[in-house]
């Protein structure tokens, strides 16, 4: 049985949007106690002192809950295995993953899933949710069994970064999810204003001669997607919304009171499509990365709570899928373990306060998928992230846990280190 | 006169010195070229390799005699049929091509910015010869090489360009050149065939081809790509030519002097009137034939000299 007392922390509450001194008592996998005093009177007969850990001032908020990871099990394990994505979360202060289906052979059946679950449960020293495939293959035709699936532990259904064109097809298949109350998790983009392109139109994309999407082409996704959200009533959530165009529908149906949600990734809120410079393929992801402009209105709909969600959109990819031209190299970037210090650049610029911070990667993930975690109370998960959101490190991504060392912030100067991760009471980390 | 630059892969990274120097040093040529001896010993004991990734005639035969006059050992590699088609991986060809210790290489390929990234993974010259859609500076080279002849300067000029502007390195590498020079530039096309942001370039831009040839200087055509014709960007190749083939009366609108240029090969009656190709009072159209060769041994050479000048960093 798990037993810690943490004194003298600074406690962020996303609940209360509050930074406090304080101290925890994390005993049988729950926050047993919290105490509004940094040095608590706890008898040593509760808690021994080898027990006790003194944060130094240190930062203690709920562990990060990230949705749209990618761990490249099945199909590509030499990418990112449920192992390697566990300790990298861990070492990021991220307690929970969310994991997409886009794996090959596809999470689209219960069988696979229960595989996974199996995998990652034994693998994973952080918690692993598995989303299974919205539809079969991903291929965009036919339902997945929403039913089976749940049963089996699905906590959301997403067919990816890969949009369903056939609107008869996703009508249905949110018609059948609604049914179960089942969370549909969608990439909102036009598939075919987005083909091919790997850049953002406008200035940079032009001089560079790369292949360009509108940034229009998010709005119209959403759109679409609301649109079938309203016949529907399905609970919907966008994986990622990265452009000022797209803000006002989402305001827009939030205002009318449909159930949805949407997240933003940590590289679209701290880099812009400049980045690329002269070609530099681990800058590539998708949606791609976005003017200056955009990026500013997502943080503001993310400090406005418009934008409930930051997430990683983690996805592992080896050396030679990067090392080719621009066009042709994979996109994607490894985020696990690098969330947390990026995150604290826009702490650190004065864009987003910590508690914030934690509301979008903690509080708002957990409750929409119905966890338990993501707060600071008694009687919540003892899921926890101790940090220094002041600590400068310079990133090296050999370093990195994950198998993929593609990351954007290679070499970066960052500010921002996770000291120690708790998992159900568990340390799992500790710098 | 100063040329710091250790690959030509783009005129981005120019100054505009630099570009004046190498107009001059190619007017050498230039004069080089016209001799009966054509020969100079310039790139003697180099090793020049040309690897094209995607068809070629022209240039690929412009830099081949570039190399040969000058003295280098040329070898051409054509990259569709080779191990590329056998999966290797482009950076795998830069290593291996590397070990061979080539001085000079000269590269074309289809994707924007593969030449970079090749340049990256060798310790020789890299000249680009075209990738994708980004740049293709040797083509603006010679053709300002080619306009400061007829008109006696590179600057404060009015050059309109015109046509698929969106899919053309040789617009970009002509807009980037033209501009560093501080002439005044003119885009003309059709909407689809313009690229986003392209106003904050520095260009005006244009959809009627009279409106936008009053009273230019030169007039560039670009070549159209017969998979572009039908039904995607354009309604059909006779529309397109009725609406923005160059012929002589559209061509009235411009000085009564001004030139014509393309970068070749070009297609009769769909981008520009076959007889207006021809004349010989207008077209300069072989004369930028003739400055290829011309630029191209001027970039190797000033090349060849920083690779002499400083054969340390080529150690790395």
């Amino acid at each position: 049985m798990t037993n810690h007392l943490i004194t003298n922390a600074r406690l962020v509450d996303p609940e209360a949007g509050t930074v406090t001194e304080g101290a925890l008592w994390l005993k049988d996998g729950q926050i047993a106690e919290r105490f509004d005093t940094p040095l608590p009177e706890v008898s040593a007969d509760l808690v021994p002192a080898e027990a006790r850990l003194d944060a130094g001032g240190k930062y203690l908020a709920p562990g990060i809950v990230d949705i749209g990871v990618q761990v490249c099990e099945p199909g590509e394990r030499h990418k990112e295995s449920y192992g390697s994505a566990g300790e990298a979360a861990a070492a990021g202060g991220v307690t929970t993953i969310v994991t997409r289906p886009d794996t090959n052979p596809t999470i689209d059946s219960p069988e696979v899933l229960e595989f996974i679950r199996r995998r990652a449960n034994e693998a994973a020293p952080v918690n692993v949710l598995p989303m299974a495939a919205l539809t079969k293959g991903r291929a965009g035709g036919e339902m997945t069994e929403f039913g089976f699936l749940l049963d089996a532990g699905a906590v959301a259904f997403s067919d990816g970064l890969r949009v369903v064109r056939d609107n008869k097809v996703l009508n249905r298949a949110m018609t059948y999810a609604r049914s179960l109350g089942a969370l549909v998790v969608a990439h909102p983009q036009d598939p075919a204003l987005s083909a091919g392109a790997s850049a953002t139109s406008g200035k940079f994309a032009s001089l560079r001669g790369l292949p360009a999407v509108s940034p229009m082409a998010e709005r119209m996704g959403l759109d679409r997607d609301l649109a079938l959200v309203e016949m529907t009533g399905v609970r919907y959530h966008a994986d990622q919304i990265t452009t000022a165009r797209a803000l006002p529908a989402l305001e827009r149906a939030k205002g009318n009171g449909f159930d949805v949600t949407a997240g933003t990734s940590i590289h679209h809120l701290t880099l812009n499509e400049l980045d690329v410079s002269d070609y530099r393929t681990f800058f590539k992801v998708t949606p791609p990365l976005r003017s200056e402009d955009d990026r500013q209105a997502v943080i503001e709909a993310v400090r406005s709570g418009l934008i409930d969600v930051i997430c990683t959109m983690h996805t592992p990819q080896d050396e030679e899928s990067k090392r080719l031209p621009f066009e042709e190299a994979a996109s994607g970037a490894v985020g696990l373990e690098t969330l947390l210090p990026v995150a604290m650049r826009l702490y650190h610029a004065d864009a987003l306060d910590l508690p914030t911070l934690f509301r979008a990667m903690s509080l708002n993930p957990a409750r929409r998928l119905g966890l338990d975690c993501g707060r600071l109370t008694k009687g919540a998960p003892a899921d926890l992230v101790l940090f220094d959101p002041d600590k400068p490190l310079v990133l090296d991504r050999f370093k990195l846990r994950s198998k993929s060392k593609n990351t954007p912030f290679d070499s970066a100067r960052l500010q921002g280190k996770v000291l120690a991760t708790y998992v159900g009471g568990t340390q799992v980390y500790a710098a | 006169m100063r040329f710091d630059q250790r690959h030509l892969l783009g005129i981005e990274p120019l100054r505009p010195d630099e570009i004046t120097t190498l107009l001059d040093l190619s007017e050498r040529y230039v004069a080089l070229n016209r001799q009966q001896q054509k020969r100079s010993t310039v790139l003697a004991g180099l090793t020049q390799i040309n690897m094209f990734f995607e068809n070629s005639t022209r240039t690929q035969a412009s830099f081949e005699l570039a190399g040969k006059r000058l003295g280098a050992d040329v070898m051409n590699m054509s990259m569709q049929a080779s191990s590329i088609k056998k999966g290797e991986t482009l950076i795998d060809t830069a290593m291996t091509l590397n070990a061979m210790h080539p001085d000079l290489l000269v590269v074309r390929h289809p994707h924007s910015g593969a030449v970079d990234l090749l340049a990256q993974k060798v310790n020789c010259a890299v000249l680009n010869a075209g990738d994708g859609r980004h740049e293709h500076p040797t083509q603006a080279l010679l053709d300002a090489l080619t306009i400061r002849r007829a008109k006696g300067r590179i600057h404060r000029l009015n050059i309109a360009i015109c046509g698929d502007i969106a899919h053309s390195r040789v617009a970009r590498s002509n807009l980037l050149l033209l501009h560093k020079m501080e002439n005044r530039i003119r885009l003309i096309g059709p909407p689809t065939l313009m690229p986003a942001g392209i106003d904050a370039f520095g260009a005006e831009v244009y959809e009627d081809m009279k409106e936008g040839l009053q009273d230019v200087d030169v007039v560039m055509m670009l070549r159209l790509q017969k998979e572009r014709m039908d039904g995607g960007f354009i309604p059909s190749e006779r529309e397109y030519y009725h609406r923005y083939g160059l012929d002589a009366e559209k061509l009235s609108h411009a000085k009564p002097d001004a030139i014509v240029m393309h970068p070749g090969p070009m297609n009769r009656g769909v981008e520009i009137d076959g007889t207006l190709a021809d004349d010989i009072n207008r077209s300069v159209i072989q004369d930028q034939v003739e400055m290829g060769v011309a630029v191209r041994m001027a970039a190797m050479d000033l090349l060849a000299r920083n690779l002499r000048a400083h054969p340390k960093e080529l150690m790395v």
